[in-house]
């Protein structure tokens, strides 16, 4: 398995990110840096780090959502390759147009930091499927701007192609039907506010994100 | 030429950093504001042979979120004699 963590200048969660997928799949992650200009051939899962990329310069993700190195992201994520966004990482994906939406000021205006229930709305994808349907799980979240928004149009169609991944299980942040993480129409991308790599282990003193990684890495481990 | 780009946030999108600072207005003892709205001003100092749209397209690639924002676009006239 091959598995990329992009780092963008004022990413944080980085680190947290190739520890857990190295943690899960036994096989260290490859760091890749936002100036770069192509990916390491032959990924087979690209993850975007939670942080503050670009010191949220216009809007959080604007700035690295048109770095150099998305533009592979984008190329990759169409050819079907794996990608999570987290926290940043998601304002990353809908800012960069491979998620739907986007991502506004919390509603209550405040940083909120603290583990949130999360009901798993859709159990099918490649990254939840290690999750019961309907299971409330429980995940840290960090952050300013995790206020999920989109049309009623554009939420009607999520909500139809069972594309909302993950719910909020009590108000956080004022999202639009509490979405808490979206998927893309193939599948194949994920982007979430909640931080999954922050709860794989026991010190961590919640292991309910290992499963995504369980399940996303699962047939990658040997290939 | 220099131009100057409103955004501002669609009507309809809910405002949360517009809604405190009409609180702090009214807690100011400022009465009668009915609705407040924040936007962004960006300043751009670009060639005098920039087409309309190319500044348009700034705009939407970048400088607004099309998602939720809109964009008001406004040419300065030179100032004249100006050091």
């Amino acid at each position: 398995m091959r598995a990329a963590v992009v780092t963008f200048p004022g990413s944080n969660c980085d680190r947290d990110m190739a520890v857990a997928l190295e943690e899960v799949s036994g096989i260290p992650a490859i760091r890749v840096w936002h100036g770069d200009a192509e990916l390491p051939e032959r990924l087979d899962f690209i993850a975007l780090p939670g942080g503050f990329s670009y010191g949220d310069y216009l809007r959080c993700g604007s700035m690295a959502a048109r770095s150099p190195i998305m533009r592979a992201v984008i190329a990759a994520a169409e050819r079907g390759v794996p990608v999570l966004g987290v926290c940043n990482g998601f304002q990353v994906l809908t800012e960069s147009g491979l998620l739907p939406g986007a991502l506004m000021r919390n509603a209550q205006l405040t940083f909120t930091c603290r583990t949130v229930p999360l009901v798993v709305e859709n159990n099918q994808s490649l990254f939840t499927s290690g999750y019961d349907a309907g299971q409330v799980i429980g995940l840290p979240v960090a952050h300013h701007d995790g206020n999920y928004f989109a049309d009623s149009e554009t939420l009607d169609r999520l909500e139809g192609e069972g594309r909302v991944a993950f719910r909020y299980g009590e108000e956080v942040n004022g999202s639009q039907r509490s979405i808490a993480g979206v998927l893309n129409e193939a599948g194949n991308v994920l982007g979430m506010m909640p931080h999954p790599e922050r709860a794989i282990e026991a010190a961590h003193g919640n292991r309910d994100g290992r499963a995504l990684f369980e399940a996303a890495l699962k047939d990658l481990v040997g290939a | 030429m220099k131009v100057r780009v409103s955004v501002s946030l669609k009507p309809g999108v809910l405002d949360p950093q517009g809604r405190a600072v009409h609180h702090a207005l009214e807690g100011l003892g400022f009465a009668g504001v009915e609705n407040v709205r924040v936007g962004r001003l960006i300043e751009l100092d670009v060639a005098d042979d920039t087409s309309d749209e190319a500044l348009d397209d700034m705009c939407r690639k970048l400088l607004a979120n099309m998602v939720i924002e809109n964009f008001r676009i406004e040419k300065l006239p030179e100032t004249v004699g100006a050091a």
